[in-house]
């Protein structure tokens, strides 16, 4: 088992590192030249351009940049912006080209946004999309379970973002049944107000992702009611409640534990539209600004900790395999 | 009526089981009556799809209600269970009998340890024992079916053990509440030969001590005449002989039966004679045959005059070979016919393509009508 994870954790890290090579190679050798970006209104000469590169450290080979970045995430750097040499301890994600900050503590500040966004939501959609799913099951067939069925449908064909949008204009804006939406700090602004700031976000969030819960937890279930195992404990004169719970269920849950990791993982990668709709300042919305600005130590810092995320979701995922099902061994 | 010495336990009368599908209603048993005694065996013998699991499932109330009519009559010592509440059922359900199944390894949980299962299945009739007397009772039951350091092998889970310890647990966990009544659906299909005649060794041995009635439910004459005191064969979902076994495995008075019997290799035989297949297959169950439902197979049929056999059902009536021996066969001396005439197969039997599954449904809750488990983003 700890042999195990040694073994997972040294491939990850290697998954990580190719991970932060893509980036760099997309970013250097892709379309537009990154200095452009810093340029006012595309006018430069190629002089100013020159002078924005070697400021930004871009001019030397990419092999040596990756290398400095790479280092930087060990054992820390200094990082020479024009004339200033500034200071960066490890782990260093590097400074932001756009705005004068260091990356990590900057992230590092918006990440209890994301986690507050993911937390809520998934307590939302797993309460809602289980139970939802788990009842579909076991009236399979039912008026309630082709009602359900076709719900979920239903819903999971609208895109998201017309579903939050939707919710924020008609919950806040004009019936005011929910208060008004943004990110409030529990521990400076007081629990009230940061569930007051989440609640619709988690409310349509976890709306959205229980559509998908309830299918799958529908199917996982209706899998496991139908195993011979169900039928021996009737046999056994076991409420039919208990059959559902104690084995049906339990069975049932070992799938949907696997697709909650990954899921889970990309909700704390930051979720765009959430965090834009409801004025959320979380990890997505920095990731999208950093696409949008050509900022290489923002957009490498996201990739690497939503591909962290993951690495870390599927081992966690497998170690719950391992405690879920006795026959599994690592 | 096959005779009985003592007081039937198991009184199935007129049994009659049916499933409305979307395409039609599978009768999968219609008219079954039979009774087993306390420390007898029954058996009922049948190919896949003969209805004999099912009939035995519905004794149990395991079928889905809502998706299941039953009509007739099956009385648990003095209970009516056609029509008894969930509730009441539910207490009787392996307490006062109990059922092993097939595959044991399918049919215990892979989750639970053998213990945890073993005293689940004694507490739920029993709240008021501790949970740590519960896995004292579930030790001594693993080892009276003969498992080996019975104290350690509780905590083990059923991937841990052999398919033949499997079974012996799940024999245990059916019988820890001492059942007056036993279901077992194919105990041995599952498992190894050499693990066969243990099982069944340890069933008749564990008989004899609990004093229950057993009804083993095979497609192995084998295990019959090992096991079964009274055999009944069925065929689409109707008996169609029965009588004590040894009469009926050296007497049979049903060309169904004698082509079985035919099936099985001899130890004493040649070695190059051919099986006799029964040639054909069963038929669906949503559309059985006009008359005797097997006169597309039979050999015999040539033999009944005015094609009484296409046009009308035989009864289940007593055969020459006296009251207790019963056939579904309108020749007047089956068992005479068959030893002095060549069966004659239609052509047409044998050309015909083997059924598909699906029309030899079984029970709806065995089908998965699964719509979900689909991906998504």
């Amino acid at each position: 088992m700890f042999g195990y994870i040694v073994r997972r954790a040294i491939s990850g890290v290697l998954v990580l590192i190719a991970i932060a090579f893509g980036v760099f190679i997309l970013y250097f050798y892709g379309p537009s030249d990154p200095a452009q970006a810093y340029c006012p209104k595309n006018t430069c000469t190629p002089a100013q351009l020159e002078l924005i590169s070697r400021n930004l450290g871009l001019d030397k080979p990419v092999l040596v940049q990756y290398g400095d970045y790479m280092k930087g995430i060990v054992v820390g750097r200094e990082i020479k912006t024009g004339k200033l040499t500034e200071p960066c301890g490890a782990p260093c994600l590097g400074i932001s080209f756009k705005q004068d900050l260091e990356v990590r503590p900057y992230l590092m500040g918006r990440f209890p946004a994301t986690l507050s966004v993911a937390v809520g939501g998934a307590v939302v959609f797993l309460l809602v999309g289980v139970s939802v799913g788990v009842t579909s099951a076991r009236r399979r067939g039912s008026a309630l379970d082709r009602g359900l069925v076709g719900f979920t449908m239903f819903t999971t064909a609208i895109p998201y973002y017309l579903v939050a949008l939707l919710g924020y204009l008609i919950l806040i804006n004009q019936t005011g049944l929910f208060p008004g939406s943004g990110y409030f700090s529990p521990f400076t602004e007081g629990p009230i107000a940061w569930i007051k700031g989440m609640l619709l976000a988690w409310v349509i969030l976890g709306f959205f992702y229980s559509t998908a819960y309830a299918r799958y937890s529908r199917g996982s279930m209706i899998e496991a009611l139908n195993e011979d195992y169900v039928r021996t404990a009737k046999a056994k004169g076991l409420k039919d409640r208990t059959v559902a719970t104690r084995h049906a269920f339990r069975a049932a849950i070992v799938p949907i534990v696997t697709i909650f990791g990954i899921d889970f993982a990309g909700l704390l990668a930051g979720t765009i539209f959430t965090e834009y709709i409801f004025d959320i300042p979380g990890i997505g919305v920095a990731a999208l600004q950093s696409v949008t600005n050509k900022d290489l130590p923002l957009i490498s810092a996201t990739v690497l900790i939503a591909a962290a995320f993951v690495v870390t979701a599927n081992l966690l995922v497998d170690l719950a395999y391992a405690a879920l099902d006795p026959r599994v061994r690592l | 009526m096959p005779s009985t010495d003592a007081e039937p336990y198991l009184r199935v009368e007129d049994l009659s089981v049916s499933f409305p599908t979307r395409d039609g209603v599978v009768r999968a048993v219609t008219g079954m009556t039979y009774q087993v005694a306390l420390g007898k065996t029954l058996g009922i013998v049948g190919e896949s799809g003969s209805g004999k699991s099912v009939s035995s499932l519905a004794v149990m109330g395991l079928h889905d209600m809502k998706r299941t009519q039953m009509e007739g009559s099956i009385r648990i010592e003095d209970t009516e269970v056609v029509g008894l509440p969930e509730d009441r059922m539910r207490r009787l359900r392996g307490n006062a009998a109990a059922m092993i199944f097939q595959d044991p390894l399918t049919a215990l949980h892979p989750f639970y340890t053998i213990g945890a299962q073993i005293v689940e299945a004694y507490r739920v009739h029993n709240p008021d024992v501790s949970k740590r007397e519960a896995k004292a009772k579930a030790v001594d039951m693993l080892e009276r079916v003969g498992i080996p350091q019975p104290n350690r092998r509780v905590d083990d889970f059923p991937h841990q053990f052999s398919g033949g310890m499997r079974q012996r647990a799940m024999i245990a966990m059916s019988l820890v509440n001492n059942p007056k009544l036993l279901f077992a659906d194919e105990p041995t299909t599952a498992l190894d030969v050499t693990v066969q005649a243990q099982i069944l060794d340890l069933l008749q041995e564990l008989q004899r001590d609990f004093g229950s009635a057993i009804v083993i439910i095979t497609h192995d004459l084998g295990v019959i005449a090992e096991m079964a005191d009274e055999v009944l064969v069925m065929y689409a979902g109707r008996c169609v002989e029965y009588g004590a076994t040894r009469e009926v495995l050296t007497h049979p008075e049903m060309p169904y039966t004698w082509g079985l019997l035919n099936s099985v290799p001899e130890l004493t035989g040649d070695p190059e004679e051919a099986l006799l297949p029964i040639p054909g297959s069963p038929p669906s169950l949503l559309n059985p045959p006009n008359g005797c439902a097997f006169h597309p197979r039979c050999g015999y049929s040539h033999l009944v005059p005015a094609d009484l056999c296409t046009r009308e059902l035989p009864l289940l009536e007593p055969s020459p070979r006296g009251e207790s021996h019963l056939k579904r066969c309108h020749l007047l001396d089956p068992e005479n016919d068959m030893r002095t005439h060549e069966p004659v197969v239609d052509d047409d039997v044998l050309e015909q393509p083997d059924l598909v599954v699906a029309d030899r449904v079984q029970a709806p809750d065995q089908q998965t009508l699964s719509t979900a488990g689909d991906s998504n983003g």
